[in-house]
């Protein structure tokens, strides 16, 4: 339950209340998923973050990133992330498809 | 595994070597314990360093009793149950969320505690309750769902408080001097939340080491290297092997939100017991949203499974095969402790890929 899994900011939503706003959405790999970002004082569009449980924990540099995402792969974690609270929650799996609108 | 793990193999290697004795290190999140059967770790480290496995499951250390009362809501007409997903097989004494969920009862799997909230806000009538389990890494957002909810003035969403602090659990294994742990491998993304720091108490009070440590197997070996190298040299050392993500004071905010929402109580483990202010209850304003007061229940105390030694292995006491009822009365199919349903307990980790990993 405590495995975060890395992805990288594609949209941030501002206009969420103050607190707990922002939103935006995080790309896993192909899979964009809904997330708060209030826990990432600063976050900006295209930084990697720890996603969990609905919300990303942590930044992370691109390097570590990827590493991560290799040894998830490799170790055929992804493939079950649906069973982590920081895995599932996916909003759309293709790459390139439209985003989901700014509310 | 790959080359560039082997010079650090030679670390761990040495440092066995130069002890006197065994060196036994607790990896105390339960996604290590699977990670470190899944990449190989296990099986490339020498003897005389055994992996034992701690405390940090969130489902494991999640008591029956709060799990019958979980069932018992769920069988409400009025409730709609809204749970990660590594909850809902669990067996409680009687049943499980899965069995009752077969028999219609709402029961809702969720990623995100925010999910619980839209779930709420999409059923006017009913009462969403969340089941609130896990440690630093999920605690966090359950605060700032419930502040959502008090901001937004939900009246039909509550919480059924298990969030548990890792540290106290922690210290009660060292005080208690049974398990001859010689270092902590501390879980990363439990202390992305928490901070280096925090574990300093830890290892000044009880003089182990102790190393905050990633998930991937390069860095599952540097900590396993500094551990043991600490523990040869008998230095009682709090070092950080993740500090890609992990900063000596931890996520601000995520703790900040833990102090607005909840203060510590006293709390019960499955196995350990009541632990002292390592439970989260909510805090004043707050306590209107706790499932308990809301909706008169009461969790009761102990009850394990007859002849599960869940207890012992989540203490490291025991390896998994060692309980009679393993491979045997309890599979991941037909489980009988928590240790065996939960995809990252010891016991289904042992199952699935065999001791010598």
């Amino acid at each position: 339950m405590c495995l975060a899994v890395p992805g990288r900011v594609i949209e941030i939503d501002d206009s969420a209340p103050p607190g707990l706003g922002p939103v935006g959405v995080v790309d896993l790999q192909g899979s964009r998923v809904e997330a708060s970002l209030a826990m990432i004082p600063g976050v900006a569009l295209g930084d990697w973050v720890l996603l969990h449980a609905g919300f990303a924990i942590s930044r992370l540099d691109e390097a570590e990133a990827r590493e991560t995402w290799e040894y998830l792969r490799d170790a055929d974690v992804a493939g079950c992330v649906g069973e982590f609270p920081g895995g599932a929650g996916v909003i759309e799996k293709e790459q390139g498809a439209p985003r989901r609108g700014q509310s | 595994m790959n080359e560039a793990c082997k010079p650090l193999v030679d670390r761990i290697n040495a440092a066995v070597d130069s002890s006197d004795g065994r060196i036994a290190i607790m990896e105390v999140c339960g996604t290590h314990t699977v990670s470190l059967f899944r990449s190989g770790v296990r099986s490339v480290l020498p003897r005389g360093l055994k992996m034992v496995s701690g405390p940090g499951c969130p489902v494991c250390v999640t008591t029956q009793g709060y799990l019958d009362v979980a069932c018992g809501l769920a069988g409400r007409e009025d409730v709609i149950v809204a749970t990660y997903g590594d909850m809902v097989r669990v067996p409680g004494t009687d049943t499980s969320l899965a069995r009752q969920k077969a028999l219609g009862a709402r029961v809702e799997v969720v990623y995100s505690a925010r999910e619980a909230l839209k779930i709420a806000a999409a059923n006017p009538t009913s009462e969403t309750v969340f089941l609130a389990v896990g440690f630093e890494t999920t605690s966090p957002a359950t605060a700032a769902t419930v502040m959502e909810a008090d901001r937004a003035g939900v009246t039909n969403f509550s919480i059924l408080g298990g969030h548990k602090y890792v540290i106290p659990a922690l210290e009660a294994l060292c005080s208690n001097g049974r398990t001859g742990i010689s270092g902590f491998m501390l879980p990363g993304h439990v202390s992305a939340i928490l901070g280096t720091e925090a574990y300093r108490p830890v290892v000044e009070r009880f003089g182990v080491p102790c190393v905050v440590t990633g998930f991937e197997p390069r860095g599952m070996l540097e900590g396993i290297a500094r551990v043991a190298e600490y523990v040869a040299r008998g230095e009682a050392r709090l070092d950080n092997a993740y500090p890609a993500v992990v900063r000596s004071s931890g996520n601000e905010t995520a703790l900040a939100w833990l102090a607005e929402v909840f203060v510590p109580c006293d709390e019960e483990w499955r196995a350990l017991g009541m632990i002292e202010k390592s439970g989260l209850a909510l805090r004043g304003e707050y306590r209107r949203f706790d499932a308990r007061e809301k909706l008169g229940v009461q969790i009761v105390p102990g009850g394990e499974p007859e002849g599960c030694r869940c207890g012992e292995v989540i203490q490291g006491l025991i390896d998994p095969p060692e309980c009679g009822l393993f491979g045997a009365g309890c599979t991941p199919e037909g489980p009988v402790g928590p240790c065996m349903v939960s995809s990252e307990g010891a016991c289904a980790a042992w199952h699935k890929y065999g001791g010598a990993g």
